[in-house]
């Protein structure tokens, strides 16, 4: 077999199943398209002697006839999951040269399941970002580009892992979610990124960003890859409280492909004004997939849909500039170098203000305005029954038989590098419009690849269930993946 | 609502990040800018709105008060960037 790294998920397990290749095989191939795609910044840690170990003992075990759906699969991991022993710095110099001494929950579940590990995947300063130009490696490069050669963003934060997987250098890959950090970098990339429920899949050794909105989940080339690495990812865990002591389900088996019956609702506040023609148009042909497929097309309303950005952006930064202050030049990372008579805040002030990229400081100092003495009550606490009031209206259009919610996954395909402004964060913010609800509310959500716009770019349409009900999800987003027939692939420039 | 100089620099010094007074000016209209765009907020009805706690409407989980882990001091130091005899080194911080 040639171009094992172009494989899926479920391709490469049938073929180590039947004995076709080995997980050696496989590794080699994408460490060999790793190690060829250094233009993309995707791969910023690599683990090759770590990858054949693995790929190795994923062998011996497939010899055995001990085999989980993951063993010997070659993933890569985003730089936020800690993985005891690689360096990893949540793409940020304020924690440079950080090597885990512990593993992250997820992580630690792949590698039980056999999964292969090769190398940490680039991200936007803590996952705070939507270009993933927030990096302290530099920004990712998406494998698609415009005619003329420019160069796009693959989107943020995991945008390293969206151009991971979208370039074939590996199976699948990890990814965080706090405000469409799976769903945005995977319709930028013609790739499927799932966003499981708040508590599917625990946060124990991600390093975090917003603890209420944070969610790891898969990034894959399909939505069975997605419900497979799921899967292996989800677990109750003692050592994460917010995680949900609920059974996983087998989530591949929920793929039946049959979703006569359901009901899927149309939100009428996602059309926004501006909106270009190319997605509001492939929004309508997804709605036509999934009516012909059996399911009922609902008009809905989501009236607080409007409100969920600026919540986010109160929230979110609340929470991290109380999460990162641990990063104090103290127990880990890096420590300012000190003048003759500077103290102890001193070492924490500059420290930070050396450690910490723009964005990052702007959200903290947004974050500390807003629970500050005399502003919490009129920004976070509003924030946070603004939150209830979006959650309350997803409640409601469930209790009222909706089954899943079809959406636009981002308000544009993949724009150039450099493109946004950055002295207007504002601007950047608003890539997250179709996102955020999601995170807020805690649901499950999933992008799928429909179409391209003229420019031949990928876009990608998304998809709401219900609590914990990622199983219908999955299987609702398999008749949409295979309604649009995307296979498209980026030409090879890299 | 906009921030002033001032204010810009007491966030920046409860955020324990050093900003040179050069840039309060900035720093201050970045800030304005953000805190505009969310009082879009205040359009919304919340009157007798709880504030959302958690996603899940579940009971946190409990576990016995008793020591789980521990005994490893060198791994808990190993990153630190200056680390002696067991202990976390700091600039001096008691007169």
């Amino acid at each position: 077999m040639t171009d094992l790294n172009k494989l899926s998920i479920a391709e490469a397990r049938d073929a180590l199943a039947k004995g076709d290749v080995t997980s050696v095989e496989l590794t080699d191939a994408c460490l060999t398209a790793i190690e060829g795609a250094g233009a993309l910044n995707a791969f910023v840690h690599k683990t090759p002697e770590m990858a054949r170990d693995m790929a190795r003992a994923a062998d011996t075990r497939l010899k055995a006839g001990d085999a989980t759906a993951l063993t010997g699969i070659p993933l890569g991991i985003k730089d936020v999951f800690c993985v005891k022993g690689v360096p990893g710095q949540a793409a940020s110099n304020i924690l440079k040269g950080f090597v885990p001494e512990y593993e992250s929950t997820v992580t630690q579940n792949l590698w039980n399941a056999g999964a292969v590990m090769l190398g940490k995947l680039n991200q936007d300063e803590f996952a705070m970002g939507s270009t993933n130009e927030s990096s302290s490696y530099g920004p990712a490069v998406n494998p698609w580009r415009l005619a003329d050669g420019t160069q796009l963003t693959p989107g943020g934060s995991s945008g390293g892992s969206a151009a991971a997987v979208a370039a074939d250098l590996c199976l699948g890959a990890t990814g965080t979610d706090t405000g469409g950090s799976i769903r945005q970098p995977a319709a930028f990339t013609g790739t499927v990124g799932l966003k499981p429920t708040y508590g599917r899949v625990s946060r124990w050794g991600v390093i975090a960003y917003a603890s209420s909105l944070d969610q790891a989940g898969p990034m894959t080339k399909s939505v069975r890859d997605a419900a497979i690495m799921l899967g292996a990812m989800a677990s109750a865990d003692p050592q994460d409280s917010t995680c949900a002591d609920i059974p996983v389900p087998d989530f591949e088996a929920a793929l039946t492909g049959d979703i006569r019956g359901k009901r899927i609702g149309i939100p009428r506040e996602y059309r926004m004004e501006g909106m270009p023609a190319e997605i509001d148009a492939l929004w309508k042909q997804g709605a036509e997939m999934l009516r012909d497929a059996g399911a009922e097309i609902v008009d809905i309303s989501l009236p607080h849909t409007k409100y969920a950005l600026p919540a986010y952006y109160v929230i979110a930064p609340a929470e991290a500039s109380s999460n990162l202050a641990r990063y104090d030049g103290v127990r880990y990372g890096h420590r300012a170098k000190l003048g003759a008579g500077d103290g102890i805040d001193d070492l924490y002030a500059k420290t930070r203000a050396e450690g910490f990229g723009p964005e990052v400081q702007r959200r903290i100092m947004i974050g500390t305005y807003v629970l500050s003495a005399g502003f919490y009550d009129a920004y976070y606490n509003r924030a946070r029954k603004v939150r209830a009031l979006i959650k309350r209206d997803f409640d409601n259009v469930f209790a009222e038989g909706i089954d899943a919610i079809l959406a636009p996954a981002t308000p544009s395909s993949a724009f150039p590098l450099g493109s946004v402004d950055k002295g207007d964060p504002v601007q950047m913010y608003l890539n997250d419009v179709f996102t955020v609800t999601l995170n807020l509310a805690g649901l499950p959500g999933i992008s799928v690849p429909v179409g391209r716009d003229g420019k031949g770019l990928p876009l990608g349409l998304q998809m709401f269930g219900r609590p914990f009900g990622e199983a219908d999800l999955l299987n609702q987003a398999l008749v949409l993946e295979k309604a649009a027939g995307f296979v498209a692939k980026p030409d090879r420039w890299w | 609502m906009s921030i002033t100089e001032d204010e810009a620099r007491k966030v920046a010094h409860l955020a324990r990040i050093a900003v040179d007074d050069a840039q309060l000016p900035a720093l201050a209209r970045e800030l304005s800018g953000i805190l505009h765009f969310m009082e879009q907020l205040n359009e919304v009805d919340v009157e007798g709105i709880e504030p959302m706690t958690g996603v899940t409407p579940m009971r946190l989980k409990r576990r016995e008060d008793v020591v789980t882990t521990g005994g490893m001091p060198e791994r808990i130091l190993s990153n630190a960037p200056d680390a002696r005899e067991g202990f976390f080194a700091v600039p001096k911080v008691v007169e």
